[in-house]
């Protein structure tokens, strides 16, 4: 199997009167994209902005992030179950926007929409704020409910961004990616010598909006299962998750998970990337129970010498990273887990609400609760007010006199994410 | 202007005598400089100047603590150095409890840096590396040569008002403060290299030890629960509606202690939830099904226990540190047992 990213660097985003991308420059016009938005009829009204990289913008609530990709060539296309009909995905060429994201916004869903800051200390704590970012903000009709809310936002996201990327069909990408996926059966032969290591994919699905969706389906219920890493880049994994920002693996980490990329490009030459076993993370502890016991089977069955685990969210998901690790490790498949921690704003208290002995190799990816202060933007798209209630902000996160928000780290986007996105760690000291 | 210290030592190392002289009461040695303080005045040369060695024997600290450590204090605050520097005391277990103990004193009374040195297994380490900066040593005084420069650059930094490093670069024993820095590499491919190498049976290092859990024995059960007052505690954030003690979403700083006398059910009206890390909708349609008062006040008419305390405990466990949580803990099982609370039914969510 193989699934070649063509990938256009994007430069800008601008609105136009015709929506078109030439020269590295999306432009998008405002009408045709909400009107192909509001063929959904939970949506009242949709407006967008544009954010850009240094400048002084503060997107808040950010419920979710996607990169736009469109498929040109092979079966199905980007989203299966949303965008795409949920034909497998993961094969032929699929267009890239890089450096370039949708962020959905608009009225806040829940408590767990996040900041994204264009420059200044919060732009640190996340890749976005390099990116150039095209906002929807969306209003829903009234009395949807918050459930229904979420699904609209959701799926709009997912829309716009596979909008974006189709409108470089019939151009040649400034560079291409092509990832080989051989049959599990033939990497024995293939790669005698390397040592086998499976991904162990934890999603988030424990309901009442913890949720993520495997080609349209939400993950909740399901049995751990074998994928393709090439459907995941495809989209076949998105977010419904209303989690703490910090922490919750938006769409754009599953269309980029970072391990899988990783693995992918290292497949050959210093390990056999022996397969993705996607797993999920239940509220209800029989399902942690079932969910482990049934990964680290899958595991065994695929002949795996290591296993690489990733969490989402926090708390007792941290039950499921444990088991997994376990369960593993008592088959004889040697574990790293990926995960972040809550240690208090000072860092001396435990950051993990659970833990094992076997795990023994862990990367953490910071501290959620450390305190900042961010710079007032001069402008913010989104509600500002918004930090007052999400997660990692308070009733007193805004500084009336100089206009500064301070929030725990934990209230931006993917800034601790633990698939292992960005580039941060916790010492001790 | 060099910076004025005082250097703390034992009668060993002042040159007293050994176990037999241990019980010396504490000497002022003003203008002073002596044992291991030549090593490190030599090293600061003119930046640093120790202007008083301070010297007690090991058993008369050990064993008059208080008195010691007032008299030495009034020196200190008479004397008003901008730094303490005590030992080092290598794995001397008694002179390392004292090192611990004054550095810990002087910076809590004087708010100056304080800086001492000991062996790992030195029980002083143990007691006071989390308040103190204590350098490692080797386990004897044979490790002095390598101690003194790395005491005397530290202490330097420290009057400096210069950033520290961490332990690694600076040799201090980690005092338990978890700290984000940035990568080069992104967090997957080090968890891939770090699997790699616990593969190739290579030595690997953890980003993160498991930290190690307070198991807390459950207690025993009720004997009469049918004449037992129990209580309602949440981490699930219910409070009365406006969350009169602005309970945070997340992290809470505070637990609230609310009035439910003559409450009957819970109704979205009057009881909201704060927390930030679920999905509200379900809570604040029924506020019990977070907080179960119906559920209880229907037991406490059936007669299957014997009362509700009238107050329940809320706090949001979303993110909510451990440290924290623990404090919440302590203080409303103190708050219950004066008010003779039997039991308590705990929800979290």
């Amino acid at each position: 199997m193989q699934l070649t990213l063509g990938k256009f660097f994007v430069k800008d985003i601008q609105f136009a009167d015709q929506s078109s991308y030439k020269d590295g420059v999306v432009y998008v016009s405002k009408k045709e994209l909400a009107a192909y938005l509001m063929e959904d009829d939970t949506i009242k009204a949709v407006d967008f902005d544009i954010a850009r990289p240094g400048e002084s913008v503060r997107i808040v609530p950010v419920k979710d992030i996607i990169q736009p990709r469109y498929k040109v060539e092979g079966p199905g296309q980007v989203f299966p179950g949303f965008v795409g009909d949920v034909e497998t995905v993961g094969e032929g060429v699929t267009h890239v926007l890089e450096d370039c994201c949708v962020a959905t916004s608009g009225h806040i869903v829940a408590f767990q929409e996040g900041i994204i800051d264009m420059s200044g200390l919060g732009a640190q704590y996340n890749s976005f704020s390099k990116m150039c970012i095209l906002v929807p903000l969306i209003e829903p009709v009234e009395g949807l409910g918050k459930h229904n809310h979420e699904a609209t936002v959701r799926v709009a996201g997912l829309k716009t961004a596979a909008y974006l990327a189709s409108l470089t069909k019939g151009q040649t990408p400034d560079e291409s990616e092509t990832f080989t996926v051989e049959p599990t059966t033939e990497l024995g032969k293939f790669h005698p010598d390397l040592p086998k290591i499976v991904y162990v994919y934890m999603i988030q699905t424990q309901g009442l909006m913890h949720d993520s969706y495997v080609y349209g389906l939400n993950g909740k219920g399901m049995v751990s299962t074998i994928v393709s890493p090439l459907e995941i880049l495809d989209g076949a994994v998105v977010s419904g998750n209303c989690a703490a920002p910090g922490h919750k693996n938006a769409t754009i980490h599953h269309q980029c998970n970072p391990v899988i990329l990783d693995m992918l490009r290292r497949h050959g030459k210093d390990l056999c990337f022996a397969g993705v076993i996607l797993t999920n993370e239940s509220a209800m502890l029989t399902d942690k129970k079932r969910g482990a016991y049934y990964a680290s089977n899958l595991a065994k069955l695929l002949g795996a010498d290591g296993a690489v685990i990733t969490e989402e969210g926090g708390g007792n998901p941290e039950t499921d990273l444990m088991l997994n690790c376990k369960h593993l490790e008592n088959k004889g498949i040697k574990t790293v887990l990926i995960t972040d921690e809550y240690a208090g704003r000072d860092g001396a208290s435990q950051g993990l609400a659970d833990v094992t002995a076997e795990a023994d190799c862990v990367v953490t990816n910071g501290n959620g609760n450390q305190f900042v202060r961010l710079p007032k933007m001069d402008e913010v798209i989104g509600d500002l007010e918004t930090v007052k209630v999400i997660t990692g902000g308070s009733s007193t996160a805004i500084d009336e006199k100089d206009g500064s928000v301070s929030v725990e780290i934990a209230a931006i986007m993917g800034s601790c994410c633990e698939l292992g996105y960005e580039k941060m760690t916790t010492k001790l000291r | 202007m060099a910076k004025r210290v005082v250097h703390y030592i034992n009668q060993f190392y002042a040159g007293i005598g050994g176990e037999e002289k241990a019980d010396q009461t504490p000497i002022l040695k003003k203008g002073e400089v002596v044992g291991p303080g030549q090593a490190l005045q030599a090293l600061w040369k003119d930046d640093v100047e120790i202007i008083a060695t301070i010297v007690c024997g090991d058993s008369y600290f050990a064993d008059n603590q208080d008195a010691a450590l007032a008299t030495i204090l009034g020196w200190m605050e008479e004397l008003k150095p901008d730094a303490l520097v005590a030992g080092p005391a290598f794995n001397a277990g008694r002179y390392g409890l004292a090192c611990g103990t004054l550095c810990d004193a002087v910076a809590a009374k004087l708010q100056i840096p304080v800086v001492t040195a000991m062996y790992k297994e030195n029980p002083g380490t143990e007691m006071f590396h989390k308040t103190v900066y204590i350098l490692e040593t080797g386990i004897s005084a044979t490790s002095m040569r390598q101690t003194a420069p790395k005491m005397a650059a530290f202490v330097k930094k420290l009057l400096a008002g210069e950033p520290i490093g961490f332990p690694e670069e600076e040799g201090y024993f980690p005092q338990g403060y978890r700290v984000n820095v940035f990568t080069e590499k992104n967090g997957a491919e080090r968890g891939v290299d770090l699997l790699l190498k616990k593969l190739k049976g290579e030595p690997f290092e953890t980003e993160l030890p498991m930290p190690v859990f307070d198991r807390v024995a459950p207690a025993p059960a009720i004997a009469d629960i049918q004449h037992a007052k129990i209580a309602l505690v949440t981490s699930g954030g219910i409070v009365p509606t406006g969350n009169p003690d602005r309970i945070e979403s997340a992290n809470a700083s505070k637990f609230g202690k609310y009035d439910i006398s003559g409450v009957e059910d819970l109704t979205g009206e009057q009881f909201i939830t704060v927390h930030g890390g679920y999905d509200p909708v379900y809570a604040l349609e029924d506020p019990d099904r977070v907080l179960p008062l119906d559920a209880v006040r229907e037991l406490e008419k059936e007669g299957k226990i014997g009362s509700l305390f009238n107050y329940f405990y809320a706090t949001v466990g979303n993110t909510t540190a451990v440290s924290r949580a623990e404090k919440y803990g302590e203080a409303i099982a103190q708050d219950m047992l004066k008010n003779g609370v039997q039991g308590a039914i705990l929800t979290s969510t």
